[in-house]
């Protein structure tokens, strides 16, 4: 076997070219069809470009156009609303969902599995379901009408001014019993000594989630963070299934408003730089997501 | 690291396995038997319509897809339901191209999922094992890799996939799948296998073992756990995937069944009876993984985001 890494003192220090294979061909997979291609679509956004013809270089000619481009505006607005609404309540429901199912008693396993079964579907398959429940005559409108809420009955998702939200339920459906799995496993990691302790000290159920749970889920609110961010910068199925961003861009997000650009106007310069927009507005997160992982990976 | 949190069991349903909970502490304050009954009761009163409000959905869908076009018509998508019948699933099936889809689906899913769980265990173990020079920064750059929102990339895959010829095939996709993904896969197998212990390879090197036969015999077995929750996860991620299949591929025959739900939609449209039997039979897949895997699944959740 050829001596291909130095003689240091630590553990199995010889690298025999094989275990350089084992990394070079992923790698190489990854860099042919991730690094090359983001590269190349940083390059893109600078263009004006067809398809077809050479790509034009018009430098930040595209950044420039969208401060006049009403449909980014909706579309980032809707984003970061996304991001707040979406991201917010499946944080505050799967905590509680959490707490409420974290105990091990008769029945838990049922009430969790009935929480987390949505996670496994489709985004489509999630987006149809619940458009046949918004239908005029689905079963909202139909439960609504038996309560005698009758005047509220709505085409949820036809109505420019509900559109948005309508989309953001099944999303909301889907997700908490993700972030549920998450908390549980957070709250399983809090030591009982920590509530005993408090419990002798005449704190309230209010004071001990307060300063005892709170502060020790600390690392999984981080966690929990990172996951709605990017998944809502990624967010498109539902929306694209459900509404395709309309009724008149009422529901467009950049991710989708990104993909018609791109791949049904064939303005894909202009895509480019709508999906680099999304880029930025990950980095923070990708960046603190690095930088602990290259703390884990030390330790 | 990540290993020991992956610890949440869907299934332990059964009873007082010895934890203290914040509950059960508060307990004894309580005037025994009677307020334990009573919120006992609360519990699932409040856990019972939770899960009710959850399953609704599923149970309206599963309902749906056994109703007549008729009846739908007559009475309402969301009325109570006045016929039984299964030709729904069969109009999706095979007017409707879901069978078709369906294959197409397996067919990336499943060499995906080997594929880039057999690259990344193969990067993983030369990361965590050897001193290879820059392994940190090859590992993180890797996770950058599969952080990075896909938005900034379809443009060019399609037109890379259009370049080496395999536009509108499924090979696009799998290579996109596995270029994708692997960089995280990578980065929880390493976590993982760096807390093997250092002797057990060492003996092995003694014995005459090549690092083939290390990662093979040795590291592999071990870091089972570990590939399992990521086959149950890896599985509906790519199973379910729509954004990569309707940037590389165009031809409806080629769609996966995500996709080919959408055009259901839009060849059915209201009739939601064959919309709902599409839903179903697209569901069903990961549905039975998560069924039969559930545990593995769980944890693969935990590994994917403890990190």
């Amino acid at each position: 076997m050829a001596l291909l890494g130095s003689t240091r003192r630590s553990r199995a220090t010889r690298v025999p070219p094989v275990v350089l294979a084992f990394v070079l061909v992923p790698l190489l997979a990854e860099a042919f069809w991730v690094f090359w291609p983001a590269l190349q679509g940083f390059y893109l956004s600078l263009t004006s470009w067809d398809g077809l013809s050479a790509p034009k270089f018009v430098g930040l000619g595209n950044f420039s156009e969208m401060v006049h481009d009403e449909v980014f505006r909706t579309a980032a607005i809707n984003t970061v609303l996304w991001l707040l609404l979406f991201g917010g309540l499946s944080a505050a429901l799967g905590l509680g969902a959490a707490l409420l199912l974290q105990q091990e008693r008769r029945g838990i396993g049922f009430y969790r599995a009935a929480l987390f079964l949505p996670v496994v579907f489709s985004l489509v398959a999630t987006a149809l379901v619940w458009q046949a429940m918004y239908q005029p005559d689905g079963l909202i409108n139909n439960v609504l009408q038996a309560i005698g809420l009758g005047g509220w009955k709505h085409a949820w998702l036809a109505d420019q001014d509900t559109a948005f939200y309508a989309v953001i339920v099944p999303a909301l459906w889907r997700q908490v019993g993700y972030v549920m799995v998450l908390y549980l496993a957070g709250l399983k990691g809090i030591d009982p000594v920590l509530y005993e302790a408090a419990k002798v000290d005449g704190a309230t159920r209010l004071q001990q989630f307060r300063h005892i749970t709170l502060p020790q889920l600390r690392s999984v609110n981080a966690v929990v963070l990172s996951v709605i961010v990017i998944d809502s910068l990624r967010s498109f199925d539902v929306v694209w299934a459900l509404t395709r961003g309309g009724p008149y861009h009422s529901s467009e997000l950049l991710s989708t408003y990104m993909y018609s650009t791109a791949f049904q106007s064939l303005r894909l310069g202009y895509g480019s730089a709508l999906a680099v927009v999304i880029f930025v507005l990950a980095f923070g997160v990708i960046a603190s997501y690095l930088v602990r992982a290259f703390r884990e990976a030390d330790s | 690291m990540t290993a020991t949190h992956a610890t949440t069991d869907l299934k332990d349903a059964e009873g007082p396995a010895g934890r203290t909970g914040p509950a059960k502490v508060a307990a004894p304050r309580r005037p025994a038997p009677s307020g334990r009954a009573l919120r006992t009761a609360g519990f699932h009163l409040s856990a019972g319509l939770l899960s009710a409000l959850w399953l609704l959905p599923i149970a309206l869908v599963l309902v749906t897809s056994t109703r007549t076009f008729d009846d739908i018509a007559a009475h309402g998508v969301g009325s109570w339901p006045h016929s039984f019948t299964f030709d729904s699933f069969r109009q999706a099936w095979v007017d409707g191209g879901q069978q078709r889809a369906l294959i197409n689906s397996m067919l990336v899913t499943i060499p995906t999922v080997l594929l880039s769980l057999g690259l990344a265990s193969m990067a993983a173990f030369a990361l965590s094992r050897y001193d290879l020079p820059f392994r940190r920064v090859l590992l993180l750059l890797m996770l950058g890799g599969n952080l990075l929102p896909p938005q900034i990339l379809l443009i060019p895959v399609s037109k890379l996939s259009e370049m080496l010829g395999i536009y509108d095939q499924l090979y696009a996709l799998i290579g996109v799948q596995v270029g994708f993904g692997v960089g995280f896969y990578v980065f929880v197998l390493h976590g993982f296998m760096r807390a093997i212990p250092g002797e057990i390879q060492q003996a092995a090197v003694i014995d005459g073992a090549n690092p083939w036969q290390i990662y093979w015999r040795i590291i592999l077995p071990l870091a089972r756990p570990a590939l399992a929750a990521l086959t149950a996860l890896s599985f509906t991620w790519i199973f379910n995937d729509l954004l990569w299949a309707i940037t590389v591929l165009r031809t409806d025959t080629q769609m996966p069944i995500t996709a080919s739900l959408i055009g259901l939609q839009g060849q059915y449209v209201s009739m939601w009876n064959v919309i709902a039997a599409g839903s179903v039979i697209a569901a069903a897949p990961t549905v039975a993984v998560f069924l039969r895997f559930q545990r593995y699944f769980v944890a693969g959740l935990n590994l994917g985001a403890v990190k």
